[in-house]
């Protein structure tokens, strides 16, 4: 059930956490590994741990817009699910579409007394793109736009998370033609730090690094050119990848059922992303650490990358060309040009004799005549 | 019929020689080592992986070769302000009305093929000038976007002045793509260009071939008759206007 705390002073976490039972064992153990996921040094275990009793926990909003749920899905079955309990809580979080008890006008009211109550101070988590075509019809929440809404709960946000693809570049709804005009959250909003988390959906584990981070440090974690956490986006999955050694050997699978497939050769020329991907499918895996998409077999098709289902074939580590049909790359075209320039070299060859013989036949007799003088 | 009278111009000074043929023997490396990369062959499917590194030897020489390729071009462009005046940055960037008349006249007898009309210019002519500034734009392209995708996997500082490339181009995916599409800029770059120096050489008598050997290139002595005129109608101008 959703209640708006009544005044400003909130439990810290461990509070949280000791009131529903959790031990000071279990405790330690997510600060231990959050602080191994975020790459800090031994000494960084205490120092979330200090946070995480000290600190007041944060107020968190979290939206949901044109997306499937699937990072909330991946964030709950993260391998520590203490962090989602305590971001997901129905005390920890103010509002969430798909998690919270109370509904309509009592959930609404929620917001807004968050809203107010922790004007400047609340991290706003955005799940999902926001679709600008039509007047934003396309995603309508409680009488108001995907857009109107996002515009509101921003101006008031310490900073944004932008969960996800979807919230990051605009993710399959985003495709060419992209017909609702999904618009990844940054385009939207100025002025307001913003965190993006890419990935479809990004890994759980990455997921309770960044928000840890944030509500304990309460700064931003260290971001790269393009947004994105370092600690977890600043490695293409292709570096940490356990088939890289057949890479190097120039070993790849040919086709999904050949030897090589059995072997577990690189997925390079059956389309594997994991070149251009940055991303950390090869360190923290999926699924509490059991297995990821290369490791079952199946390439990297770049998922937390931007524009990646219009960068496809997925099965072909070649790039279609647009404008020449579904299957032609870069090197056909190529290649046609190159025989086209053939042709109009061997054309150009022909119109010199012809055109200019007079000129040639000329410098011919000269030097032929300079070779009798000799 | 009469015979011409020839004298040597020192065109190409050895710096320019050097740079054309390093950039010829990096691009070959590049393109070749490039187009496996994107495309590798299906030669190695036995063994174990520890045993062979060949598709790693063919990116080591790519990244070589775009070093060579790299620092090449920086020089080349140094020499276009302190080398002779057929090096220099003016034969590629237009500055005057001259330069796109003289332009036309080229395209007019070495494109249309001008019934018998050859077209003197010593070193580039202007529409040649103009390509290779073209050419200049393709390397400078094939820095940014190469670099690029290397800085990621780089400690290298000169790697690392491109590490803001990738978000700039949305990503490794549409980096990857342009490099590749760059690549073939190149393939028919080459392919025109030594087709138009054997034309050259072939019509005009000059040399042209060999000129990137010595740097020696063979000029009429009417040229140089014809050049003192148009100086001397100059001078004789400037004198009247004064
Ligand atoms: S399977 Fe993919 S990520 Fe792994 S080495 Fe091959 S190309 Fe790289
Ligand atoms: S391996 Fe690639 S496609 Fe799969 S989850 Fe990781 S980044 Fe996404």
């Amino acid at each position: 059930m959703i209640q708006a705390p009544p005044t400003k002073t909130r439990p810290t976490y461990y509070e949280e956490l000791q009131a529903r039972g959790h031990s000071r064992r279990d405790f330690m153990k997510v600060c231990t590994s959050l602080a191994a996921y975020m790459g800090l040094e031994a000494s960084g275990v205490a120092q979330i741990a200090k946070a995480m009793e000290t600190k007041p926990r944060l107020p968190v909003i979290w939206l949901h817009f044109q997306e499937c749920t699937c990072c909330s899905e991946s964030f709950i079955r993260s391998s520590h699910p203490i962090v989602s309990d305590i971001i997901l809580d129905q005390v920890s979080l103010d509002y969430t579409e798909t998690l919270m008890a109370a509904s309509g006008h009592a959930a609404e009211a929620a917001m807004h007394k968050t809203m107010e109550d922790y004007y400047g101070e609340y991290i706003l988590c955005v799940e999902g793109s926001v679709p600008t075509g039509a007047d934003g019809a396309y995603c309508c929440i409680g009488g108001k736009s995907a857009e109107q809404i996002l515009q509101e709960t921003a101006a008031g946000a310490k900073a944004i998370i932008a969960w996800g693809s979807c919230a990051c570049n605009g993710c399959v709804q985003a495709a060419k033609p992209n017909p609702t005009h999904a618009t990844p959250i940054h385009k939207l909003v100025s002025g307001k730090p913003i965190i993006k988390v890419p990935g479809c959906p990004p890994i759980g584990e990455v997921m309770a690094g960044v928000i840890v981070h944030v509500v304990t440090f309460g700064t931003l974690p260290e971001l790269d050119g393009a947004g994105r956490p370092k600690a977890f986006y600043s490695k293409r999955v292709h570096d940490s990848c356990y088939r890289r050694p057949y890479y190097d050997a120039g070993m790849f699978v040919e086709s999904f059922d050949d030897e090589n497939a059995k072997k577990g050769y690189c997925l390079y020329k059956v389309g594997c992303k994991g070149p251009s991907t940055y991303n950390s499918c090869g360190i923290i895996k999926w699924n509490n650490g059991v297995s990821y998409p290369i490791q079952s077999g199946h390439g990297c098709i770049g998922c937390s990358e931007a524009n990646f289902w219009d960068a496809g074939p997925f099965y072909r580590r070649m790039q279609s060309f647009p404008g020449f049909g579904i299957e032609s790359n870069a090197d056909e075209i190529g290649l046609m040009a190159a025989a086209a320039t053939g042709v109009g070299i061997a054309a150009h060859a022909i119109g010199t004799n012809l055109r200019k013989s007079k000129l040639i036949d000329a410098h011919i007799n000269e030097g032929k005549e300079s070779e009798q003088e000799l | 019929m009469a015979t011409h009278a020839l004298r040597r111009v020192f065109v190409w000074e050895l710096p320019v020689r050097i740079y054309h043929w390093l950039n010829a023997l990096a691009i070959l490396a590049l393109v070749a080592t490039g187009l496996i990369i994107g495309n590798p062959p299906a030669i190695q499917t036995g063994g174990e992986a520890y045993d062979n590194f060949w598709f790693g030897w063919v990116r080591y020489i790519h990244f070589i070769a775009a070093y060579l390729f790299f620092f090449n071009f920086i020089f080349r462009i140094y020499w276009g302000f302190v080398g002779n005046k057929y090096a220099d940055w003016k034969n590629f960037i237009p500055t005057s009305k001259a330069f796109f008349k003289e332009m036309w006249e080229v395209i007019r007898i070495d494109i249309f093929l001008a019934r018998n009309k050859e077209h003197m210019a010593v070193g580039h002519n202007p529409l040649a000038g103009f390509i290779y500034f073209m050419t200049f734009i393709a390397f400078m392209v094939q820095v940014f976007t190469g670099f690029g995708l290397y800085a990621a996997m780089s400690q290298s500082f000169i790697a690392g002045l491109f590490a803001w490339v990738p978000a700039f181009f949305g990503g490794d995916f549409g980096l990857r793509q342009w490099h590749h599409i760059a690549m073939w800029f190149f393939i028919l770059f080459a392919m025109v260009h030594v087709y138009l120096v054997f034309y050259h050489d072939y019509v005009e008598g000059r040399g042209e071939i060999s000129s990137m050997g010595g740097g020696w290139k063979f000029i009429e002595e009417e040229a140089f008759e014809h050049d003192e005129k148009l100086h001397q109608e100059k001078a004789a101008k400037k004198r009247v206007k004064s």
